[in-house]
């Protein structure tokens, strides 16, 4: 496999200046002939698809939800990241670059990371002129929050719904598109494999979730923007439908899968409260500006959180982590959590959990602006567990929430597959091995409305795909293979759902490889997942045809590619013998606990090759950092 | 708790449709009343039959895919809370639950209780936007907005497009969605340039797709899961009205 990361030469400020103007262009008349089909309709691939369309090509987009608006980027509440200063604060385009590559626990790509803060003002602006309600001051000028793992206020947000306003702006931009006829939009129809000719990304197969109808789909380059796969886990944050198949079976057809082991567990998240739930919620990082978590010094302190006095009160992260306190970044505050209820402290019928309490800030600011703050989510967490967060402190525990492994790209965005270009959450790129809050939705945009217009553009310039048909042997063989794989589901006819298999193998992610993970663990793992995975092959039980709506035939291909990608990502973090950001491996940490790197064996990105039957071949991209020193990651 | 559940079973768009009732019997009263469809579709698969279709994916009351008409209510009994948000504390063990889909022409069924709202995507493509490509724009602050103005765009910009203001209202009307997203968009300075344009071509789709006209029954709001406020109707009227008179 060759990995050519592409990182242009010379100062890291001049990169991406210096790759554009060096990059092929296609003439606005020349980019009708070229056909491009992007997968997914988050932040990513909607501002991807929109901009595409809107410079000429013609763009096929795909989304299996049943409008491209209904994107899981919609979920997200906090903010977005832009080194736009506006608040004076000392903020630079430098200083986002920093505090992103030092969150990551310097396992991201120091050119990407800094293109991504380059380029982050430029998402603001974009978002402001197409009528996104970012929040203002009286003024009228734009507001700013914090958010873990900075020291500024740098956080632009739309209340507790920035997500849902930056998708709307991206799919309004879409729709306009849609309407134009640039881009033809295939709602509620899935993408169940890649096709590769003469060495090229030249299509995909999809399936029409209405009809049953499978097709080939012809382009010159195929965009993938399809999200993470934190639904592995079965219980996350992350939408029911998210999944991994697009991108696995890319990866099944030769794609590079970057570090599948990074796995964000996001600190503030609702806790389980049983064996029916079927998905986990998350509350807004951005609490933490105004929440504070603590639990009872006493172990299994039964006494309401009122009846605690203050003394016999741990603020555990105030205590730890002085200088960020309650905004310490996600992995830190995740493990800190976990750490406590491991040793007794923990809160709630289970044990798991801790409290965020806003007792202190509503005294201080008042509760109409704390309302004004999080109402959103205050009302959120009233209607799932029935407390009043305004007068009981919440109880949160943490949960997954966001995958930093992904496809392989190089700088362009192009995977290893020529033509293959993977944008979002979906490759693997600029987060690390842990993401700081509101990076996601910056990184989104950034992906989808600034860089792969110009990567594209000199893919295309350069390439220049040759016409094929749908009748290429490719097309015939990748479509009779996803309709092979309908029909063996549909055959088994066992006892078991698609979502039972789901829930066991989730169970066991969870507690192998989730916060903490061992050498034994992992290793229990390794022989645990293919078991699974024969009885599901075995005892599968789907009703209906394949030619209708089918929401468990649906299920059972998402499930299938869980359980083998799995397998992957547990291979991944048994072979990544250090601790770095969210990869946590008990066998290496610091006395007081906290995540020990191994730089001189770990500063590479892996990237796995698919061996068929055989195990995958684990390459590695070394990391350089010429503009940073690998540090130890301290927030004390 | 055990449940009576009447739901609606229809095998696609051309099949009549019926009510079929399922006993749902071991809820547990904290879970979300889809958790609670997911158990019954659980116990459905492994005896063998077909499963309730559904629509569902965030189940946090944010994306807008979940629907459902219980007992006669878009997305239940409790105020501003999507199905996904619903809980089965609201309800009492041996109830009779009443399970139908969004009924609308614009809205026809799929399957079950799915239904097909592209005619929404359709409104937006019509005009929904405002018409600012990628690049060049100016400095985000180089306009301020009224903190008053924007706060009242984010109100009506919080809509998440599910379709229960159409469900609610006996026309079937879609004004509730339409004047939202006008209401968002006329607000802000950005968006003013094309307003006379932008009202003219929703509402001219809003009717081709087939939606009712709007006679002020305002059971969309009563149901609107994020509280979209009916006066958003009122300033598209006005929007309209205006753009209809001067603009063509």
């Amino acid at each position: 496999m060759q990995l050519d990361s592409k990182i242009p030469s010379g100062p890291l400020a001049d990169k991406w200046d210096k790759r554009k103007g060096d990059m092929k262009l296609v003439s606005p008349t020349n980019k009708r002939k070229y056909r491009i089909i992007v997968v997914g309709t988050g932040l990513a691939g909607a501002s991807a698809a929109a901009t595409l369309g809107e410079l000429g090509y013609n763009v096929e987009a795909y989304c299996f939800q049943d409008s491209p608006r209904r994107a899981h980027s919609i979920a997200a509440q906090g903010g977005i990241n832009a080194a736009k200063n506006y608040q004076g604060d000392g903020d630079s385009i430098h200083r986002l670059f920093l505090d992103t590559v030092k969150g990551g626990d310097f396992r991201s790509r120091e050119a990407n990371v800094y293109r991504l803060a380059q380029i982050s003002g430029s998402i603001i602006d974009q978002a402001v002129a197409q009528g996104v309600p970012l929040a203002r001051e009286y003024s009228g000028l734009l507001a700013n929050r914090s958010f873990g793992g900075a020291q500024v206020s740098r956080t632009f947000y739309a209340r507790g719904q920035t997500g849902q306003q930056l998708l709307l702006g991206a799919y309004s931009a879409l729709s306009r598109q849609i309407g134009l006829g640039t881009v033809k939009m295939h709602a509620r129809t899935e993408m169940l494999d890649l096709v590769i000719v003469n060495g090229k990304a030249r299509g995909i197969i999809t399936r029409d979730l209405v009809t049953g109808k499978i097709e080939r789909c012809i382009a010159d380059a195929v965009v993938l923007a399809t999200g993470g796969y934190g639904n592995v886990f079965f219980l996350s944050t992350n939408a029911t439908g998210c999944n991994v198949t697009a991108t696995f079976r890319a990866y099944k057809k030769g794609a590079g899968f970057a570090n599948p082991c990074f796995t964000q567990i996001h600190p503030t998240c609702i806790p389980v409260s049983g064996d029916y739930q079927s998905k986990l919620t998350l509350m807004s990082e951005s609490l933490r500006n105004d929440g504070r978590v603590w639990v009872p010094k006493q172990k299994a302190d039964t006494r309401s959180p009122s009846q605690i006095p203050e003394e016999e009160r741990d603020y555990f992260l105030e205590r730890k982590y002085p200088s960020y306190g309650n905004l310490a970044p996600r992995d830190i505050a995740s493990r800190s959590a976990k750490e406590v209820c491991d040793e007794g402290n923990g809160v709630g019928e289970t044990g798991l959990g801790v409290y965020l309490d806003f007792a202190s800030a509503i005294a201080r600011l008042g509760k109409d602006k704390i309302s004004e703050r999080y109402g959103n989510l205050f009302d959120m967490y009233e209607k799932i567990t029935n407390e009043n967060p305004y007068k009981v402190p919440m109880r949160i525990y943490p949960a997954v929430h966001y995958t930093m492994g992904g496809l392989w790209v190089d700088y362009d965005l192009q995977s290893n597959i020529p033509g293959l270009f993977v944008l979002g959450e979906a490759n693997f790129s600029d987060h690390g091995a842990n993401r700081l809050g509101a990076s996601a939705l910056m990184q989104g945009l950034a992906d989808g409305y600034f860089v792969i217009p110009y990567t594209i553009a000199n893919y295309l310039a350069a390439s220049k795909p040759e016409k094929i048909g749908a009748d290429a042997k490719e097309f015939v063989e990748a479509e009779n293979a996803v309709q092979n794989q309908i029909k063996n589901f549909l055959s088994i006819k066992g006892k078991r759902s698609p979502s039972s298999f789901h829930q066991q193998l989730g169970k066991l992610m969870w507690e192998h490889c989730g916060m903490a993970r061992s050498k034994e663990g992992l290793t229990g793992l390794l022989s645990k997942i293919p078991e699974i995975r024969e009885e599901f092959y075995k005892n599968l039980c789907i009703s209906g045809a394949d030619s209708e709506f089918n929401q468990q035939l649906e299920k059972a291909g998402r499930v299938a590619d869980f359980l083998e990608f799995a397998e992957l990502m547990v291979l991944d973090a048994l072979e990544r013998d250090e601790s770095c950001g969210g990869h946590f491996r008990v066998e290496h940490q610091t006395p007081d606990g906290e995540a020990l790197r191994n730089d001189k064996d770990f500063t590479h990105v892996a990237v796995w090759e698919y061996q068929g039957s055989k195990k995958p071949l684990r390459h590695k991209e070394q990391l350089v950092f010429e503009n940073v020193e690998l540090a130890t990651r301290s927030y004390k | 708790m055990k449940l009576n559940l009447k739901v609606w079973r229809q095998k696609n768009a051309a099949d009549t449709g019926h009510f079929e009732s399922i006993e749902a019997d071991g809820i547990n009263p904290h879970m979300s009343f889809l958790e609670m469809l997911d158990l019954v579709n659980e116990r459905l698969v492994t005896s063998n039959k077909e499963p309730i279709a559904f629509d569902h994916d965030c189940r946090e009351g944010i994306c807008g895919t979940c629907s459902l008409t219980i007992n006669g209510v878009a997305h239940g009994p409790e105020a501003a809370t999507t199905t996904c948000l619903l809980h089965m504390r609201h309800f009492k063990d041996g109830d009779e639950i009443l399970i139908e889909p969004w009924r609308a022409k614009a809205f026809p069924v799929i399957k079950d209780l799915v239904t097909d709202r592209s005619s929404f995507d359709r409104i937006i493509q019509a005009g929904g936007f405002i018409s600012v490509s990628c690049g060049g724009t100016q400095d985000a602050n180089t306009i301020p907005v009224s903190k008053t103005e924007s706060d009242l765009a984010m109100d009506a910009a919080a809509c998440i497009g599910c379709g229960a203001c159409v469900a609610a209202c006996k026309n079937a009307s879609a004004m509730l969605f339409v004047s939202a997203k006008v209401a968002h968009l006329s607000r802000l300075p950005q968006g003013k340039m094309e307003k006379s344009r932008r009202v003219l071509s929703m509402v001219r789709q809003m009717e081709a797709e087939g939606f009712g006209g709007c006679t002020n029954t305002l059971e969309c709001e009563a149901v609107c899961p994020k509280s979209i406020s009916v006066s958003n109707i009122a300033l598209l009227n006005r929007e309209y009205m205006k753009a209809a008179l001067f603009a063509e």
